[in-house]
């Protein structure tokens, strides 16, 4: 399994935090590239992620670990079309500087669509997605939502290349954003 | 609308492009009725800014009348007469709320490209290059200004846009330039640059209690401004060998208590450090000519202090770090917390202490934006401030 690990301070209490994450729902308004979590029941939901041209990588993962307030850890169940698991753990932080979260991932690289996903996830350098979607998640808890500027119309994470010129887009451009 | 675009080095265009849009929940979309050209936009139109795009729209320097809310802002109304601050704060980070503001951790979209260039990024701020975000700047007819409950300063006095327009950046700028040299009766303070942010450093600087300040530049209209308008002495440097070595005689072998560089990463100079600072600049192998901190740390009196306001880019060579060791001095530096200083500085404009309009030279409608540009960056017709407007004609 490949594994990535990142961490960010996010300045908003431990509880807060905790109860955020634990609401797997929520996960896609700062993870790129979530479509949808939706939970099913008894520590168990169904996640969707966007793969290259068009296509969707599904998986159903099970909590393993939930500790409230510090950690919360799962794995995809047998048979999905990634294996993956990870886990996050939540500390406060010195004095008023809020809550530490750690997160950790790890992913088995199959073949076929899936296996370009997690490539993509991994890309040229390992851990950059998730240290966006760490800047976003922490953008989400501490001003209420993904900050977007007219270069970066999605938010943390377009390289240079990716990017817009500096100047506002056309309506049509809005209509597919999370 | 209308809007100043950068469309490569030395090339700004005023071109038709999309009005600006609601993209969160606390913007605000202001009609820009003053802006102004900055001093650190011709680094951006010299081309020594990387992560430019052509099509970006210029401009951190404007004011407005509020057109537009987003569903979170309960603090601005539609009408709101408003200054908005170059630099982007959420308000709700510990920088944030620590009143470090141009250090805002979530206000800029590519930090991660900052961080690789700079171990961290600083905020988000407007028609700065993509390095500060991608945010499409006010030299336009209008404006999307993000968190617009947090920046945005609500005139209510009547006062004219040229009264105001400066609280956004080179006031607060100046005022900081000098605050930070922590000035005590009896103190000499130097001021590298008669630039707008130069002058409102060097008029700072007597406001917070300085006796004597000593103005540096190389524009006789420039270092008369700084007489005039701000009782500076002054010092031409192309009249001299050594900047440090005079100012030294100037102030009976001290040296300035404290010395402020609002000149930054395109600095001039002569001799061979500054032949050397050129011809690395111009094969990319050093990104800033850092003329002006050399001399200042040269000349500062021993345990004092150098505030560095101008801006600077990346990497510097022959850096006098073993002068600042040996001679305890300090190094204080920072792109401006516009949002901490614009309510106190626009009292003391209440008050009559300063007058910012007093740095403009040239008025133009927005249209001529890139005539402003030529005119600014080759010092034609003694310019110091160029003013725009999109009201104009």
């Amino acid at each position: 399994m490949q594994r990535v690990t990142k961490s960010v301070t996010i300045n908003r209490p431990r509880e807060e935090v905790y109860k955020f994450w634990r609401d797997f729902e929520n996960l896609p308004t700062f993870m790129q590239h979530l479509t949808s979590v939706t939970v099913t029941g008894n520590g168990r939901s169904r996640w969707v992620a966007n793969a290259p041209a068009g296509a969707t990588v599904e998986w159903t993962a099970e909590i393993l670990e939930d500790r409230a307030g510090s950690l919360i850890s799962w794995r995809s169940v047998a048979g999905s079309d990634i294996q993956n698991e990870g886990s996050v753990r939540f500390a406060d932080a010195p004095a008023d500087r809020g809550t530490e979260v750690r997160v950790e991932l790890a992913y088995d690289a199959p073949a076929g669509s899936a296996g370009v996903l997690v490539a993509k996830m991994f890309a040229e350098e390992p851990g950059q997605q998730l240290r966006d979607d760490m800047r976003r998640f922490k953008q989400v808890m501490e001003t209420g939502e993904v900050v977007r500027s007219d270069g970066s119309l999605e938010g943390a994470g377009q390289g240079v290349l990716k990017q817009r010129p500096a100047q506002a887009p056309e309506m049509e451009e809005l209509k597919g954003l999370k | 609308m209308k809007a100043n675009c950068w469309m490569g080095k030395k090339s700004v265009e005023v071109v038709d492009v999309p009005d600006p849009k609601i993209l969160n929940r606390r913007d605000a979309i202001v009609r820009v009725t003053s802006t102004a050209i900055c001093g650190s936009d011709l680094h951006l139109y010299n081309g020594f800014m990387p992560t430019m795009k052509k099509g970006d729209v210029l401009g951190h320097e404007f004011m407005g009348e509020v057109m537009e809310v987003g569903r979170d802002i309960k603090t601005l109304k539609v009408g709101d007469r408003v200054v908005v601050p170059f630099t982007i704060a959420c308000g709700e980070c510990w920088q944030c709320r620590h009143d470090n503001w141009s250090l805002c951790e979530n206000s800029n979209p590519n930090a991660a490209l900052s961080e690789k260039m700079m171990g961290h990024a600083a905020s988000g701020a407007f028609g700065y290059s993509h390095l500060t975000g991608g945010f499409a700047g006010g030299q336009a007819e209008f404006a999307r200004v993000p968190f617009a409950d947090v920046g945005p300063l609500k005139i209510e006095n009547g006062f004219s846009d040229e009264q105001v327009l400066f609280l956004s950046d080179i006031l607060p700028t100046g005022y900081m330039g000098a605050e930070m040299c922590n000035i005590t009766p009896g103190d000499t303070v130097a001021v590298w640059g008669c630039g707008p942010v130069g002058l409102f450093a060097i008029q700072s600087a007597y406001l917070l209690g300085a006796e004597r300040v000593i103005a540096i530049d190389r524009f006789e209209y420039r270092l008369k401004m700084a007489r005039d308008k701000c009782r500076a002495e002054t010092l031409n440097y192309e009249d001299v060998d050594s900047v440090s070595e005079t100012l030294i005689e100037m102030t009976a072998g001290r040296g300035p208590d404290a010395c402020i560089d609002a000149v930054g990463l395109e600095a001039h100079g002569h001799g061979l450090a500054y032949m050397y600072d050129r011809a690395k600049q111009a094969v990319g192998l050093e990104l800033d000519r850092p003329i002006a901190v050399r001399e200042a740390i040269m000349a500062c009196r021993n345990g004092g202090t150098i505030s560095i306001i101008g801006v600077y880019g990346g990497f510097d060579d022959a850096f006098p770090l073993g002068t600042v060791m040996n001679r305890s001095l300090t190094i204080k530096s920072g792109q401006c917390h516009v949002h901490r200083y614009m309510r106190p500085l626009l009292k003391r404009i209440e008050k009559g202490e300063i007058d910012p309009s007093m740095v403009i030279t040239h008025r133009m409608p927005l249209a001529d934006a890139p005539k402003g540009y030529d005119i600014f960056v080759n010092k034609e017709d003694n310019c110091e401030k160029v003013v725009l407007s999109p009201e104009w004609e």
